[in-house]
């Protein structure tokens, strides 16, 4: 699941959990009901894991007590639920540590044993509310696999909420993109990332996108402007989304003159270091139509250089007809 | 003496750590707080009669009252754990409309002259008040002047000391571990065990320690309510109040003890939470 700040993701998850009560609605589980009218099973009683961002571990107890603790509350005697939390810390690699204390962990050691500990009562549905989030770059990569080879070694049903295409694309099979409250898109994960359809899925996609209507020889944006492209499956009248990667965006300080491509003018937002190209942000200019804010395209550094732009500046961005697919916005 | 200063639990392992600094013109009033603390302890060692001392200490009413204190005190910090420990979770938990009100309520006694809680408790549970009727025909019992009357004064007093302190360290514990515990399938009961008790143990314990010591040193509800016989009623403080008037000596020794008693009651179950540390 992913979605802009705001967009309902977490009072999702909670509704699931049952830690919130929704005022109508049905969850289900597989064929189990767990909220609807006039029913509210309790947290405790509806199997749904939960992974966070912080690993919540209990202080007071140590890595195999804290896997334990799901087993126990399940009534699991203490012999079984402790060699099933030394059997999980093991698939996590982290069979060490069973009788460590989390004060004394790594913080990608606690998430880790934070999955296990969520893994252990075999719940139902695990949630995985940004477990990446507040790891270091260096825990994320360990912590994204482990978590792609436990889910589907234990063939774990999991709703994961992150911000990340990578996340996406490595560990879910499909997507949902949630705003204000609704679902927007759904699919295949790659599906949807491929062909965004909404402006928030297009900048996780790591893609521009300009929303308008389908004309004859391309799309048109509610303030007129003309985006040339190639036509996928669209039909005259219907509302279509132009899209192209940032990579395929040249950067003028004039305007460029007699070149087939679309420009756009845009006022400079941010400069942005990637790996080995800057990506230069843009904001929409005051007055000007709004889809131009958060446009991005990639530059060299000496492109930059040459520019000699500064946030603020006016810019225009110049992209390919050949470069830009048009289809559908539904 | 240094009463209840806390000694430092680990000098700072580099000296050149400076932080920001402290405005040195708090220094001052600090250390009027810390006078006006321990210079009257200071005046009670030094008027002390020393040789006398051991005698003093060792007569059997000073020995009837200091065993009756530490009975009573510590029935009472037991009752307060028992049932204040609870209030405090509803308090800081509870989700019923209202419960906001109670705070102020169960302050009370804080603000209340102790006397007047004394007196308080007298017309509720003397044989002609409200429940002491009940009581004293239900079940032939009366509760004032008896060591019960004793262990109802000091709870009454010390209830809030353990409830503030403990539904303090509820809501900055937070409940985001528990809601952790129900998704692992925890009933709310086996939560509250596992998870929260654990988790506000050392709220508790320094609660528990300021209840206790409030009970020690209890007077004003005890004399109202329970008044002052030997062996049954008269706690440390109260003999200290008898004796006041006849030998000086006697009463300053008793003092002494019982700050001795409260001294030793801090170090030795002395949680961070009241040394100061974290």
């Amino acid at each position: 699941m992913i979605g802009p700040n705001g967009a309902g993701k977490s009072t999702l998850l909670g509704v699931l959990s049952g830690l919130i009560v929704p005022d109508d609605g049905e969850v289900r589980l597989g064929e189990r009901t767990v909220t609807g009218p006039g029913l509210h099973v309790p947290p405790h009683r509806r199997g749904v894991g939960l992974l966070a961002q912080q690993a919540l571990l209990f202080p007071h107890l140590t890595a195999a007590a804290n896997v334990a603790f799901g087993p126990r509350a399940h009534g699991v005697p203490r012999k079984q639920a402790d060699a099933r939390a030394r059997e999980l810390l093991a698939a996590v690699d982290l069979a060490e540590l069973a009788d460590r204390r989390p004060a004394r962990m790594s913080g990608g050691q606690q998430q880790r044993v934070a999955l296990a500990r969520a893994m252990a009562p075999r719940p139902a549905l695990l949630l995985l509310d940004e477990p990446l989030a507040a790891l270091d770059v260096d825990a994320a990569p360990a912590m994204r696999s482990l978590l792609r080879r436990m889910v589907r070694d234990e063939q774990q049903t999991a709703l994961l909420v992150t911000h990340s295409a990578l996340d996406a694309l490595v560990l879910a099979d499909r997507v949902v993109v949630l705003t204000d409250g609704r679902i927007v898109e759904q699919g295949p994960t790659r599906d949807v990332l491929a062909r965004p359809r909404s402006p928030f899925t297009a900048r996780i996609a790591g893609l521009d996108l300009v929303p308008g209507t389908v004309e004859a020889d391309g799309l048109r944006t509610a303030d007129g402007t003309c985006v040339a492209g190639r036509l996928d499956g669209v039909v005259a009248g219907e509302p279509a989304v132009a899209v192209f990667p940032p990579s395929a965006v040249a950067v003028f300080a004039e305007e460029p003159k007699g070149s087939p491509r679309n420009v756009f003018r845009v006022r400079l937002a941010a400069i942005e270091p990637r790996e080995d190209v800057v990506r230069l942000r843009a904001a929409a200019l005051p007055g000007g139509p709004a889809w131009v804010d958060g446009l991005a395209a990639d530059v060299t550094p000496t492109a930059v250089a040459d520019l000699a732009a500064e946030p603020g500046d006016l810019l225009w961005f110049a992209v390919k007809a050949t470069e830009t697919a048009i289809y559908p916005a539904r | 003496m240094t009463v209840g200063l806390p000694t430092p639990r680990a000098r700072r392992s580099d000296d050149h750590a400076r932080g920001v600094g402290l405005p040195g013109l708090l220094w001052i009033p600090a250390a009027g707080a810390f006078a006006l603390i321990a210079l009257p302890v200071i005046g009670l060692v030094l008027r002390a009669d020393w040789a006398r001392m051991p005698e003093l200490l060792l007569s059997e009413s000073a020995l009837a009252a200091l065993r009756l204190s530490l009975e009573t005190a510590a029935v009472s910090t037991s009752l307060c754990i028992v049932f204040g420990g609870p209030l405090a979770a509803v308090l800081a938990r509870g989700r019923l409309p209202g419960l906001q009100w109670l705070r102020p309520i169960v302050l009370l006694p804080l603000v209340l002259p102790p006397v007047v809680g004394g007196l308080a408790l007298l017309f509720l549970l003397g044989r002609l008040g409200l429940l002491g009727r009940v009581i004293d025909t239900w079940f032939g019992v009366t509760i004032p002047f008896t060591t019960a009357a004793v262990v109802l004064a000091q709870t009454f007093v010390a209830l809030p000391f353990l409830v503030v302190s403990l539904e303090g360290a509820l809501r900055t514990a937070g409940e985001r571990y528990e809601a952790v515990a129900a998704t692992l399938g925890a009933s709310p009961w086996l939560a509250f065990r596992r998870v929260t008790v654990p988790l506000v143990l050392p709220g508790l314990l320094s609660g528990a320690i300021l209840a206790f010591a409030r009970c020690m040193g209890e007077f004003g509800a005890t004399i109202a309510f329970a008044g002052s016989l030997e062996g049954v009623t008269r706690t440390l403080p109260l003999l200290v109040y008898l004796e006041r008037e006849t030998d000086t000596d006697a009463a300053i020794a008793i003092s002494l003890l019982i700050v001795v008693v409260a001294v030793a009651v801090i170090a030795l179950a002395r949680p961070r939470s009241v040394d100061g540390g974290n």
